[in-house]
């Protein structure tokens, strides 16, 4: 049974201000209802302006996704009562959108694959309900308007993905090219909100709706495929419906039928005349893309395909890791940043942000001049990183290896003062029983003292010069 | 310093106010204490705006609209906000949810709507200024049936920031006054681009009216004296053009086809366009509060079905109903379409004039009551819906009386000629009519 998967992707534009008004957007920390005019809060006799700048960052990522940009474009009003919507209809575009027939190249189940985009269009964010008194049963709710009039672009796919996870890969390649675009912040709350349509081939298709992140998505997408391929094995028929996602609970449920059957009595937005923006196209520079910059981390720097991929799929860690090449061994940068640094991230939930550049190139130099061994390297960053997380800050990774006494123990030049011989020589000297049996012919027990010196050095020293100095010493060479 | 400030203690017998300011301030400029009456659809920063709708009760703009600003800034003091039919959906000002406005030519019959309290304001002396808005005819018919002068701008010559929408597309802000020059004179001073209206026109007007109408082409287009035009105002409106003749004028009778889908178009528009402006009028942020208790989506039906006068719930479901879809194609679509043609017609008919006259309405002013019927009310409407769906602009200035009850004559202009219209009026004025 082939899944099919369409995506409808809203995204807040990342301007200074909304769509229609002077209001600031930067409202996160901010208290309910202070970046508010007569324009977004929708007073009687207000009058919508359009923004200039969002339209301009609409038609960057139309012409990204290698969009048509029609001679004219028109807005319209999408009519329905709800308490977030402060004038009762939200400002849209709906049968004359801004861009259309665009396309967007991902890495699929079976290799490169091109996902057709139907159109872009831009629109109003509404408001923001909060509910007081409990989750399930809220007593009363509150409105914010702070979020409205937020600019908006919807991004519309054609029914071309094959898999939930495809559809995740399409959504990680979107958001990295809306930030190479300069026009998203993926790292602000709310700044991503997905529908998608769902079925099984041959069978309705069923939308969910509100998936207000980027893994929900591919949660969602799976358990709304269990559940079909399910009801189909039961003999039970697909309805065509809408779904939300509890994502709490990873799972959909059934919205009312009554919601299906919104009728919005779209019609053209009369206080604003059509755009016509054809023209501004072809004097959009496009930055570079992720593609393109994959390209260039491979040629300029020697990184791997599978790296070169990790590192470009994000643009603050695609600019984090050219910071940290430019002073380090690009390859060796390469293994750090997007194996190493990547994971221990995740683990913290840190956004590699947080995280000085100089200092993670620092970390890499010791590494790359042998000054510390690749387990001590990890452990400093791990303490770095728990310093950042703690205070914000944290020391130099040299300051930190001296403090640790971590500088690697070399196999040392003059013999005598040696401290890895002379390590070596007291784990020989206190475990005679494994010197019997290493000398007669078990060499397991050689990993045995090669512990044994590890723990003396505290790790200091790499296990290949610390094998070799115990077959010296064992051998009787001395 | 201290502003000056006006005392303003008017006898308002006919009911033009809904609320006025007793010591409005005024500053210098060209309007420097003149006292303007301000239609109550239009905010006005801490003064009470309701367009005459018990929704709005209590909602006091935190703004002026930008003609007020404009009034202010030429030193006028705001006197206060008149009576109107609410939300502008009448033609009688008996709309208004706190009681009508009467006739000052005679107190048994109604002003005309729906800027029916600036009309009265004026014609009873209490104001030599007034700002109406006009929708299908809300400034002309009240001018007319007051026996003053209206002027509905070309659309987007006029802010409409501020102005409290009933239908976008089609309303404009103008001036009412008792006299062409008056008229001028407001107009001069609320015209002009506002980057607040995106429909705004980078226009101003600055315009002395001249009374030579020598050379200009008149036409006076059939329908505009069809089936249900009272034949004694077709005479009077006859006699006034008449007169234009005289003074040099060309005078070209005309068809406009277009005029038998004009008010059809018109109300089909204007419905729509309603249902969805007044979507937010929701109980949450105007009016008295809502019964909290309840479900949303109950207390707001509430709120709306008690909020609003009948002719507003008529005009919110017809519009409704006309987007629906299913019905967009056959109804709000096809308005558009025959708004097309009316535009079409005038612009055809303005190769071969340069304004046309007519009667603004095809009665005097109604008796009270007599328009009972939505279906007449709407139907009153004919001859001023075609200058609104076509968005150029016409002027009512009286031209004679029927049985004691102010005839108005109507000029419409090529669009952004509002000057040639008004000279056209003052014209007739001018010359010697009554
Ligand atoms: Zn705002």
């Amino acid at each position: 049974m082939n899944v099919i998967v369409g995506l409808e992707i809203h995204c807040q534009l990342d301007t200074k201000t909304k769509l229609f008004c002077g209001c600031s957007t930067d409202y996160r920390d901010d208290e309910p209802n202070t970046h508010v005019c007569p324009v977004c809060l929708g007073l009687p006799g207000s009058l919508p302006v359009i923004n200039r700048k969002a339209v301009e960052y609409a038609l960057r990522v139309a012409k990204a996704l290698h969009c048509t940009v029609p001679e004219e474009s028109v807005f319209a009003r999408k009519n329905y009562f709800y308490p977030d919507l402060d004038k009762g209809f939200q400002i849209t575009q709906y049968d004359r959108p801004l861009a259309v027939s665009g396309y967007l190249d991902i890495e699929g189940d079976e290799g490169e694959k091109r996902v057709r985009i139907t159109r872009v269009h831009m629109e109003e964010d509404p408001g923001r309900l909060v509910h007081k008194g409990g989750m399930d049963r809220p007593r009363y709710s509150l409105v914010d308007y702070n979020r409205a009039g937020i600019p908006l672009i919807e991004i519309v796919t054609e029914p071309d993905l094959r898999s939930p996870k495809e559809a995740r890969r399409f959504l990680n390649k979107l958001r990295a090219t809306l930030e190479y675009l300069g026009v998203f912040d993926s790292e602000k709350e709310g700044s991503l909100r997905v529908d998608a349509n769902v079925s099984l081939e041959g069978s309705e298709r069923v939308e969910i709706k509100n998936i207000t992140s980027y893994k929900g998505v591919e949660k969602a997408l799976t358990f709304e495929v269990t559940r079909q391929k399910n009801a189909l094995r039961r003999g039970q028929k697909i309805v065509r419906e809408t779904r939300h996602f509890v994502e709490a609970r990873g799972v959909t449920t059934s919205a009312r039928s009554k919601e299906m059957e919104q009728d919005y009595r779209y019609f053209p937005e009369p206080d604003l005349p059509p755009v016509r923006v054809a023209g501004w196209v072809d004097g959009i520079v496009l930055p570079e893309l992720p593609d393109a910059r994959r390209q260039r981390f491979m040629a300029q720097y020697g990184c791997s395909l599978i790296h070169a991929r990790t590192l470009t799929g994000d643009l603050r860690l695609a600019d984090f890791y050219e910071k940290v090449a430019a002073g380090t061994d690009p390859v060796l940068a390469a293994t750090w940043v997007a194996d190493t640094l990547l994971g221990e991230l995740n683990y913290r939930d840190m956004p590699v942000a947080a995280v000085p550049s100089d200092t993670f190139a620092e970390l890499v130099a010791l590494v790359q001049e042998k000054s510390v061994t690749d387990r001590n390297a990890v452990e400093v960053l791990r303490i770095l990183l728990d310093q950042i997380k703690e205070k914000g800050s944290c020391e130099g990774p040299r300051a930190c290896v001296e403090r640790l006494g971590l500088r690697i123990i070399g196999t040392g030049a003059r013999e005598g003062d040696d401290p890895l011989a002379s390590a070596a020589r007291e784990a020989i000297a206190e475990n005679p029983r494994a010197v019997e049996d290493y000398r007669a012919g078990r060499k397991e027990a050689l990993n045995f003292l090669v512990g044994q010196v590890m723990k003396k050095t505290r790790g200091c020293a790499k296990p290949s010069d610390v094998n070799a100095v115990l077959i010296r010493l064992l051998s009787g060479e001395e | 310093m201290a502003g000056r400030t006006l005392s303003f203690h008017p006898d308002d017998r006919f009911h033009a106010f809904l609320r006025t300011v007793p010591d409005p301030a005024f500053g210098e400029g060209r309007l420097s204490g003149m006292p303007v009456a301000v239609k109550d659809n239009i905010s006005t920063a801490g003064i009470e705006t309701t367009c005459a709708s018990r929704i709005l009760t209590g909602y006091v703009p935190p703004f002026d609209a930008t003609v007020v600003s404009l009034l202010k800034k030429e030193g006028a003091a705001i006197v206060g906000k008149t009576n109107m039919d609410e939300f502008g959906m009448g033609s009688t000002t008996e709309n208004s949810a706190f009681g009508p406005t009467k006739n000052p030519r005679d107190e048994t019959r109604v002003p005309g709507g729906s800027s029916g309290g600036s009309a009265a304001a004026v014609a009873a002396g209490l104001v030599p200024l007034a700002l109406g808005t006009d929708t299908g005819g809300s400034i002309r018919c009240p001018a007319a049936f007051c026996g003053i002068v209206g002027l509905k701008p070309t659309y987007g010559r006029v802010s409409r920031y501020g102005l409290v929408a009933y239908a976008n597309s089609l309303e404009q802000i103008g001036p009412m006054a008792a006299d062409v020059p008056h008229v001028n004179l407001l107009m001069s001073v609320i015209a002009g681009y506002d980057p607040k209206d995106s429909m705004s026109l980078d226009a101003p007007y600055f315009h002395t009216p001249s009374m030579d109408v020598r050379g200009t082409r008149i036409g006076v287009p059939e329908e505009f004296f069809g089936e249900g035009v009272d034949p004694r105002v077709a005479s009077v409106v006859w006699d006034a053009i008449s007169l234009l003749e005289r003074k040099g004028a060309e005078i070209v009778t005309c068809r406009m086809p277009s005029m038998a889908y004009a008010l059809a178009a018109y109300y089909v528009t204007c419905m729509s366009e309603a249902s969805s402006n007044l979507a937010r009028y929701d109980g949450i942020r105007y009016g008295p509060p809502v019964d909290v208790k309840k479900p949303w989506h109950e207390a707001f039906q509430e709120r709306r079905r008690e909020g609003f006068g009948i002719e507003v719930r008529r005009r919110i479901m017809l519009g409704t109903f006309a987007l629906s879809s299913g019905y967009y194609g056959k109804y709000y679509a096809k308005a558009q379409a025959a708004r097309q043609n009316v535009r079409k017609d005038f612009q055809r008919l303005f190769t071969e004039v340069d304004v046309l006259a007519g009667p603004t309405m095809p009665t005097v002013a109604f008796r009270f009551g007599e328009k009972s019927d939505p279906l007449s009310m709407y139907l009153s409407d004919i001859l001023t819906v075609p200058a609104n769906l076509a968005g150029i602009p016409a002027i009512s200035v009286p031209c004679g009386k029927v049985e004691g009850l102010p005839v108005g004559l109507q000029i419409m202009g090529r669009w952004m000629e509002d000057e040639r219209v008004i000279d056209v009026a003052y014209a007739y004025e001018q010359g010697g009519g009554p």
